[in-house]
Order: C-alpha cells, then structure tokens, then sequence
C-alpha cells in the first residue's frame, strides 16, 4: 500500500491519521508496525527528500542569493514548500489589532509537515517540565510524570537517531546508556563562548540534535525496539541500514536526501509504507470527524484538493496530528448534534491555552575570532552545543521575577556565505572598497555571533483561538481566530535574556550589535518576539486528569469520544523551554501502543 | 562572465511590463521612462523547484538600461576589482545578480529599486558634472576621487550624502553577490560544502590563536 488517491481508499481502516509530520508520522509508525492498517491523510503535497532535496547547491544558485522573501521566509533552499505564515487561499483572522496581541501561524502544507525543515533539537522535558505547577504553583500539571514517559524518550531517540552526552544536569535528563550518538566536536566559535560563559556561571554543554553522527545499528536495535515482532525487527532493520550518517555538509534546514537527519519523510514513513499496512492520500484537507449513532467517532470528510470534491473515510480509531491549531480547527469544525460548540468540547477548554516558546536573540561582533586561519565548520548542519537553564534555584526563591527558564542556542562563525557577508561592514572598516575591503571582508568573516534564547511561556486565558464566524478558506472551511497575551512573566524573561546575551557578548570583548533584524518582535521597545514566530505552537486541547479540566487523557484520548485521539502538541499542558518535538513522538508511541492494545481487544469494534 | 542576453529577459514578460510601467512613469519624472514601478509581478511562488540553478532574468524581467548596467559593472569592479586569479564582482556577472535584486517583486528588494537606481543616475551625472564623462568612462584615479568622497556615510558631505547612501546599499549588495559564489567563498576563506568522512572540530593552530589549545 502505497501514495494513493482518494478513489483508491478502502473501504474501511483500523485508524485514520490525519498529518503526516511527528505526530502523524509516529503514531502511523508506531501501528503499522504492529500490524494495523492505517490511513493517513496530508494536506499538502507529496514531497521526497531524496530526490528535492537541494543538498550542495549555493546561494549563488537561488534566485537573490537564497535571500528570505514572504514566498519562503527562511530563504529559498529551505525545504517547506507550501507553508509559512501566510499561505494563499488559506487565511486565518485575529481578535486584536494590537501587533503583540496577534499570533502568527506557521504551516507547512507538505509529506512531512514541519520536520522537513526543523532545526533537529531533541531535548526531552525533565521532571519539573511535568509537574510545573506543584514546582510554583502557576499553569498546570501534566497527568504524567517524566518516568512515566522517559521509557518513550528512549525508544525515539534509538528509532530516530540523536546525538548528545548524559551530563546529569538539573531537569536536564540523561538518555538510557547506549541510546545517544556521539556528539560532534564543537566549532571553534562554541568553544570560545563555552569559556567565557563557564566565567558567568553558565555551562555549555553538547546539544541533542537528531543527527546521524554514525550509522544506525541496524541489528541491535530493531529488537530492542519491537522485541517478539520479528517482521517489524526485519522492516526497520532494512530502513535503518538505507539511513546514510552525515557528511558534514550542507545544512539541516534544506532536508536531507542521505536520511542523515530525522524528517518523517526518511525514517517513519519508509518503514511504515514497507509495512503494506499505511495508505496516504496526500493534497487531503481535513474538515471534520465524523461520528456515528454511538457517538463514536467512525471516520472524516476531507477535501481532495486536486479535484474540489468533498470525500469521506472510515476507520475505527480517528487520530489527529495536524499540528495543535489545525487538529483544535478540526474538532470545532466537527458539529454534530451532541457537540454544537465543537467535537469533544463539552468542556469549552477547545481551543484554550495555546502557547509558543519565548525568544529573542541578540547578534554581537567577537574581535578574538577576526581573522582565523581558514577551517571547515560546517559540521552537522546545525548546533553541537547549548546552554540549558542555569538558574533553577535561585528562580524558586523568586530572585528573578519571572517563573520559568529559557535555554540558550548560540552560534556565528565560518558557516557558507550568503547576502550578509561582507555586508554591513561600513561602521568597522570606515567605509572600504576594492583591495582594502576585500581585506577587511575576510578579517571580519567569522567573527559575528549571535545568542538566541528559547524559554517557557505560561498558558493564560488571553492565548487562544476559535472559529472565525465569517471566514472561509478556499475550500470552504471556516478558519481560526486567534488572541494572544504575553504575561508579565514572560516579558520579564526575555529581557533576562536579552541582558544575558549583551553580558556575554561583552565577556568575550566584544561589540554588542543588537536584536537580529530578521527576527519580529512585538514593537521596537521590547525583546520579546511575537507569539507564533518561534515555531512551537501546542496547547488548544490540553491532557490532564480531571475530565472537566481538559480535553484529553494522558494517551490524547478525548474524555467525550474515547476512540478520537490527539497526537500533536495540542494535548501540551505546558511549554517548556525544551523544543516540542521530541516529546511530540514519545507521547504519540505511548499513545499508538494503547489503541493497539484497544485494536487487539475490540474495544471499538461496531 | 557577461549572461547570454536570452536568459536577461522573457520578451513577452517585458512587453507587459513595459506597457504597465509606462502608465506609472508619468507620476516619476525623474527616473528614466518605465522605471518607476514595477509591473505586479510574480515571485516564484510557495513550491519552487529548489535543486536547480536560476539565473538573473530566469524569473522575473531585469530594470537596467544599457546606461545603467554600465555603471553598475563599473561600480562592482571598483568596489571587488580583480585580486591575482580571483575574478571581480563585475567578471562574476554581479551587477546582473543586483539588477535581479532591484526588479524582484518581493517587498525587501522593492525598497531597493528606487534608492539603486537614482543612484545610478546620480553617481553618472556627478562624473559628468567633474570630468565631462559616464562614470563607466573614468579612469581609475578619476573614479577613486568620487568613491572617496562616498565611500563612507558619515564622513559625507553635504551633497555628497546622496552618492554616499547609494554607494553603501549598492557595496552590501556588491558584497553579498560576490562572498556568495563559489569564487567568492573561497576568497573570504570559507572552507566547505562537500562531504567528510568525519568531522574533528577546529585544527590545533585556530585553538592556539584563540587561546584554547
């Protein structure tokens, strides 16, 4: 069973899948291995890494130099195709006028969603990311522990791959031994930084990034893996060994056709689609679940978006994994009768407690890494190094005056030029040209940084969105509203950060240049960026484990239909600063063994 | 490396646009005829195809006059002039790559088409003002007495600020086109894009040098 179109479905499945990024990818791994059959539907088109990937091409090869335009906002050879933040045909609408008050949605409407081009960062949630509000008394509880869900960490981090080190830092967990992959030597500019950071009471250690720094073993972990699963053991065996490790070139953010890095597209759709159990129907554009005289849901209406036409699939199990607001946009656009206010909303929490991550990111210029003898830095694609939250202790004692902690993600150095080398000098070199600039282009080539903080941001009321009452996309689908509200807790941290950066910069004698012009924040004054612009939306359907305070369970079962789950960030209870990611996948593992286990039981059998 | 002149424009493009910009012209006076806006061009859309090369005028049709082309191979050479085997800005064709910037119909590049090209204007009438002649027309030292005078903002004078607001956009853009080719990369010291067996961090002399060894 292969790509299909939406005339080739059969006539029923075990589960429906609708997304095919971490979510969508995991959970579809995760039950076909095991034996169900699975549709998947995406809202984008069918994408290959292997043969799109843009892997040595320069700046010089794009149109503008590779530059960002609004058609794609993290330059040209960025792998998203049809996403960013605005998408034609496909609109969404705000509560407020007020620029800080507005959220920004990202989508990428392709195979693979978001992780195509994510920056690979896998940092699990420790102990207190669980339970923040018994730490300090603000947002909520998850209905799990880390222990509850370390053993799913493991499991991801083997199937997909990640590099890093066990340091036992404080809510900064340690992989199982065996689990991680070396990590890559650090660059000569993270080395600098780590030395003069260490003086500020900051350590820098290696970064968890989902990178292949060696091959798979691709013998000793099938069974560790899918242990009395022999057929399993032999279909991921076979992925593994196709998975090349990197090459130290080319970065990350355009994809990677050796398989090097994780994307859904090169490790769980491969060795799900050999399974024969997993169908997609790609350009699918879900609108609504459906549910049958029970009140269990029994399938969805999507829109085929080659031809127009409205279509329906069946299943047992419905899973979302559209990303938190689209899977949120699904269920209040399902209304039957039992749920006039939207499907599994008896709560009205639908929709409520959206979060991104808070950041901001200063750039500064280093005198001490000016003309450097000429190296190789390209290294992994992306970070070897970071700086986790430091200030634990003294943040409970309220020392701070915010609540919650960021990490630090920092880099600069002797990466592929681009439009921003050489420019911009004027104010060093007293406005150079011909020989004397060419000088001075390669003294100061190498020697800019910039530090970028990733913090927890607390739900609030005031972050949410809804249905707009009057708008429609293209294909006739109500679309979101939404509101934001940054706290006081979150103002106040990113100004830490943005304090912290210009110390550090300043620690390494260097010249502070200010927060990177790419990046938008809420108006000039402050550090902070807008809601959205970071990237790691969850929340809107949160899990917790009192039915009248959240939507779903700890497996992202809805409390109003037991056979709808949600496997995206939307469950999230909270953000901490650790990238979402990673803690996508181990929660959709857990999530797709329990409907197995309900499958193998007939629990929703008709 | 001067473009085949297919590839600098798509005639049935520049026919539209030309007619379009015609109307606009009247409301610009002081830039050249057809200049003054540009037509409501496409960008390349959401869903590029990514792992191919595009050249300047592949997407979009290209601004300069032949005038205006002149003096912008002749500023790339002065500002990146040819170093031993290391081609210049102008020989690398980075002049056409700047014409693609300016007449692309992305809002960034928009605010820099009509800075360039009054610039352009500007620094041509300010070679004529001096020594009777198009800037592309100057003698080295003739043309290094006017870059001198531009070359660095907050020194300008006066009249000058004009020329020196334009030189500084056109040097970064000059720089970007030329530090992103190959050619360019390699001058600025960039070591990379292509694969490794494995990857060992920095050599012992760049740790030594930063007091890390």
């Amino acid at each position: 069973m292969p790509i299909i179109t939406p005339q080739q479905m059969q006539a029923g499945y075990d589960v429906i899948v609708v997304g095919s990024g971490a979510a969508g990818g995991q959970t579809a791994y995760t039950l076909t291995m095991e034996g169900a059959k699975v549709l998947m539907l995406e809202a984008g088109r069918d994408y290959d890494p292997v043969a799109e990937t843009p892997m040595f091409q320069t700046s010089a090869d794009a149109p503008l130099r590779g530059v960002a335009t609004p058609d794609k906002p993290f330059g040209f050879h960025d792998a998203t195709v049809e996403g960013g933040w605005q998408i034609p045909g496909e609109p969404y609408t705000q509560v407020h006028q007020d620029p800080a008050r507005q959220f920004e949605w990202w989508r990428a409407r392709m195979m693979g969603g978001r992780t195509n081009h994510w920056g690979r960062h896998s940092l699990r949630n420790g102990p207190y990311d669980f339970k923040p509000r018994s730490r300090d008394g603000l947002g909520f509880d998850w209905p799990v522990s880390y222990d509850d869900i370390a053993p799913y960490y493991d499991k991801v981090e083997m199937l997909i791959g990640v590099y890093g080190e066990n340091e036992g830092l404080e809510n900064t967990p340690d992989s199982s031994p065996g689990v991680l992959q070396p990590p890559p030597a650090p660059r000569a500019n993270e080395l600098l930084a780590k030395k003069h950071m260490a003086r500020l009471g900051i350590s820098v250690i290696p970064i968890h990034r989902a990178v292949l720094t060696r091959r798979l073993d691709h013998v000793g972990l099938p069974p560790k893996l899918h242990p009395g699963n022999p057929r399993a053991q032999r279909i991921l065996g076979k992925a593994m060994s196709e998975r090349a490790a990197c090459f130290w070139a080319t970065p990350c953010g355009r994809g990677c056709a050796i398989r090097a890095t994780y994307q859904s597209t090169t490790v769980h759709l491969p060795p799900a689609l050999d399974t024969g159990n997993l169908d997609i129907v790609p350009n699918a554009m879900v609108r609504e679940v459906t549910l049958d005289a029970r009140g269990l849901a029994d399938g969805v209406i999507f829109i085929d978006k080659t031809t127009g036409w409205e279509c329906r699939a069946k299943a047992r199990i419905v899973v979302l994994g559209a990303s938190s607001c689209e899977s949120v946009r699904v269920l209040l656009n399902s209304r039957p009768a039992q749920f006039p206010d939207g499907l599994a909303n008896s709560t009205g929490l639908v929709g409520r407690y959206i979060m991104d991550t808070v950041g901001t990111a200063i750039s500064g210029q280093i005198p001490a890494l000016e003309n450097l003898p000429p190296h190789n830095e390209d290294g992994a694609g992306g970070l070897h190094v970071y700086a986790p939250w430091w200030l634990y202790r003294e943040q409970l004692r309220g020392d701070l005056g915010f609540a919650r902690g960021y990490h630090i993600e920092f880099g600069g150095g002797r990466g592929m030029p681009g439009m921003g080398t050489g420019a911009g000098l004027e104010g060093f070199t007293r406005g150079s040209y011909g020989r004397r600039f060419k000088e001075d282009a390669r003294r100061f080539y190498g020697s800019f940084m910039w530090f970028s903080g990733r913090g927890e941001m607390i739900p609030n009321e005031g972050s949410y969105c809804e249905l707009d009452p009057a708008v429609k996309d293209r294909w006739g689908i109500p679309v979101l509203r939404f509101a934001w509200q940054w706290s006081e807790h979150e103002l106040k941290q990113a100004e830490h950060m943005s304090e912290t950066f210009r110390t550090i910069i300043r620690e390494m004698g260097g010249k502070v240049l200010g927060h990177a012009a790419n990046r938008k924040r809420i108006d000039d004054r402050a550090a902070i960026e807008k809601g959205g612009r970071i990237i790691h939306e969850v929340g809107g359907a949160i899990m917790g484990t009192d039915r009248r305070k959240s939507v779903t369970n700890s497996w992202g079962q809805t409390w109003d239909v037991p056979n709808l789950y949600i496997t995206d960030a939307a469950t999230f209870p909270s953000n901490a600063d650790k990238n979402p990611t990673i803690t996508i996948m181990a929660l959709a593992w857990r999530a797709g063994e329990r409907m197995i286990a309900q499958l193998k039981q007939g629990t929703f059998t008709p | 490396m001067n473009l085949p002149e297919s590839r600098r424009i798509d005639r049935r493009v520049a026919l539209k646009w030309l007619a379009t910009a015609a109307a606009a012209a009247a409301v610009q006076p002081h830039l050249g005829r057809a200049q003054a806006a540009l037509p409501a061009a496409k960008g390349y859309g959401l869903d590029p195809l990514l792992n191919k090369t595009y050249a300047p005028g592949d997407l979009w049709p290209l601004t300069f006059t032949g005038e205006q082309r002149r003096a912008a191979a002749a500023l790339c050479e002065i500002i990146i002039p040819r170093e031993g085997d290391v081609p210049s800005a102008r020989e690398l064709g980075v002049h056409d790559f700047i014409d693609e910037w300016i007449s692309a119909p992305y809002p960034d590049q928009q605010r820099d088409r009509q800075p360039v090209l009054e610039g352009l204007a500007w620094i041509d009438a300010e070679s004529q003002r001096r020594f009777g002649r198009d800037f592309a027309d100057l003698d080295q030292a003739q043309a290094a007495a006017i870059c001198d005078d531009i070359c660095h903002a907050p020194e300008a004078r006066g009249e000058l600020q004009k020329g020196a607001q334009f030189f500084s956009r056109f040097r970064n853009l000059c720089a970007g086109g030329f530090y992103s080719t190959p050619a360019g990369m390699k001058d600025v010291g960039y070591v990379g894009n292509t694969p490794q067996i494995e990857y060992h961090g920095p050599p012992p002399e760049v740790l030594r040098k930063l007091g890390l060894a």
